[in-house]
């Protein structure tokens, strides 16, 4: 881009000089920027409870050890009710998402201007809510309990799987559906023959990679009473039993390895 | 059998791909479309088959005009064109078997091919096929596991078991190693032989096209500028279609020794049935 002559040698650098400039006074700027903000938390904060940290840290660990493992036999039934919002909502998203998807890629829309819009704004509507807030609406609305959970899980994850379905849709190769369409095959039957086949990996990763990220937010769903082991948290912690917090963080922990290993080794036997 | 009537194509960014193009192709005629890229040679078939709409003009196909057919004629329509592409254009995650089978579509019903239960007769002649063109025992392989000559042989045995009367071919041999393409072109004018199949085909390297077309058609920014047989190829008619370049070697034909003794025959059988 940037050439200019010196005498006789043509000297190539990445950028004109003007160009090059702003780029420092962008950095210098943002540099400042910070500093200013470093200072504002700085003088916001109250360092006594700070200073106090590692003391209250210590207090809080000492408190929770040795952890309540009797406890553990009340947390079956709860770690289970989890797996299944987890894996129930993941379902009833999947469901939902691929004919949203198929509106809302631009290839296989039945139309640009009414349907995509309106699949778009589902998908978004979906997505900016996070699950926690869809559990407390929804707890409101149907009253507390495992279902809340797993409406609350499973609209949040229609907007995630739906929007990266259609992205797969949009990306899928077109001389394959050309070669489908010519055979004189119908329009499910090009879908079926030539898109599918096509997104099947994408579909895929996207099921397991929404039902990981899922066992993880239904956790503490129950927080706000839907349903699952966040009930026996929020209790828990209501109650200082420190000891009972340990033993559900830990099977949280478990739990959430165990979902990571399986769904390495599922994406692995998929794609 | 195919007849083309001032058809034309312009683009919506204001390309215009076809200038009234008029051609007639009898049953069972071999014909290689060559011309330069973007001359509209894809444009061509592309507007038989619909899969581009023309913006004027007529394709008729046995008398049956093909520019007016609405959804379900254009489908009925297009099971008699066969088309094999240029990057073969097989669905890369079905088996061999699947892909040629979904030839099949335009006659099958959306939940027979949805779970695969395509009538016996179909399967019989997915089967054969699969024979002819040496490929019997790659059945349950996946499209992507095959090397570029073999699917490209699936895709011409996709086109057959649509049964066609019409081959539409774009480019069959621009991905492939200058045996194999030779191999396939034998292998499409073979099965058009066999079969009575008149056929379009588009394609780029002059020699084959001497080689395994009876006529040529020389297609220049939209407009046909040469319209014969092989031998009338000559530099000043290659200078009109693709401008100017030193032609001498491609007229001289191949060199005689670079033929294996198989491919000697073939061409003296091709000329001497072409003189």
């Amino acid at each position: 881009m940037a050439v200019r002559m010196t005498g006789e040698v043509k000297i190539w650098q990445r950028r004109e000089r003007g160009k090059q400039l702003a780029i420092w006074v962008g950095w210098l700027v943002s540099v400042a920027i910070f500093v200013y903000c470093w200072q504002l938390i700085s003088e916001k904060t109250i360092w006594m409870f700070v200073n106090d940290a590692p003391r209250q840290a210590a207090d809080l660990a000492e408190r929770m050890i040795p952890p309540k493992w009797e406890y553990l036999d009340k947390l079956w039934i709860p770690l289970w009710d989890t797996l299944n919002i987890a894996t129930l909502g993941t379902v009833m998203a999947l469901i939902l998402a691929v004919p949203i998807a198929f509106c809302a890629a631009r290839n296989t829309t039945p139309s640009v201007l009414l349907v995509r819009p309106v699949a778009l704004f589902i998908i978004v509507s979906s997505r900016s809510i996070n699950s926690l807030v869809w559990a407390l609406m929804l707890v409101t609305i149907i009253g507390p309990g495992v279902v809340a959970g797993i409406l609350a899980i499973g609209f949040r994850s229609i907007g995630f799987c739906a929007k990266l379905l259609y992205e797969a849709i949009e990306e899928i190769d077109e001389t394959q559906v050309e070669a489908i369409t010519a055979t004189g095959a119908n329009r499910a039957q090009t879908l079926a023959f030539g898109i599918v086949p096509q997104i099947m990996p994408a579909f895929a990763g996207i099921s397991i990679f929404r039902w990981d990220i899922n066992i993880r937010e239904s956790t503490v769903l129950g927080l706000v009473g839907a349903g699952g082991i966040g009930l026996q948290l929020d209790a828990s912690i209501s109650t200082l039993a420190w000891t009972q917090v340990s033993v559900i963080l830990l099977a949280i922990l478990a739990t959430v390895i165990v979902s990571e290993w399986v769904s390495a080794k599922v994406r692995h036997a998929v794609i | 059998m195919l007849r083309l009537e001032n058809l034309q194509k312009q683009y919506k960014t204001g390309d215009r791909a076809l200038k009234g193009i008029d051609l007639v192709v009898p049953k069972g005629q071999v014909m290689a479309l060559i011309g330069p890229s973007g001359a509209g040679k894809s444009t061509l078939i592309r507007c038989v088959n619909r899969l581009v709409d023309p913006t004027s003009g007529h394709v008729y196909l046995n008398d049956m005009d093909i520019t007016h057919l609405g959804y379900r004629g254009l489908r009925v329509a297009r099971r008699r064109m066969g088309m094999i592409f240029q990057e073969y254009a097989l669905v890369e995650r079905l088996t061999v078997m699947e892909n040629v089978l979904s030839g099949r579509l335009g006659y099958v019903g959306f939940w027979r091919s949805y779970f695969r239960k395509f009538p016996q007769s179909d399967i019989n002649e997915a089967f054969r096929l699969l024979e002819r063109v040496g490929l019997d025992n790659m059945v349950d392989k996946r499209a992507d596991e095959l090397s570029g000559g073999q699917r490209q042989r699936v895709g011409i045995a996709r086109a057959l078991i649509q049964n066609p009367e019409l081959l539409l071919v774009d480019e069959p041999t621009a991905s492939l190693d200058p045996k194999t393409s030779r191999q396939i072109m034998r292998l499409i004018s073979e099965l058009c032989q066999e079969r009575q199949l008149a056929a379009i085909i588009n394609i780029h390297d002059v020699l084959l096209a001497e080689m395994f077309a009876k006529r040529i058609v020389g297609l220049k920014s939209g407009e046909i500028v040469y319209d014969g047989p092989p031998d009338g190829l000559s530099p000043e008619v290659l200078t009109t279609i693709y401008g100017e370049e030193d032609w001498t070697a491609t007229i001289d034909h191949v060199d005689e020794e670079d033929l294996t003794e198989e491919e000697r025959r073939e061409r003296e059988r091709l000329m001497k049935k072409s003189s």
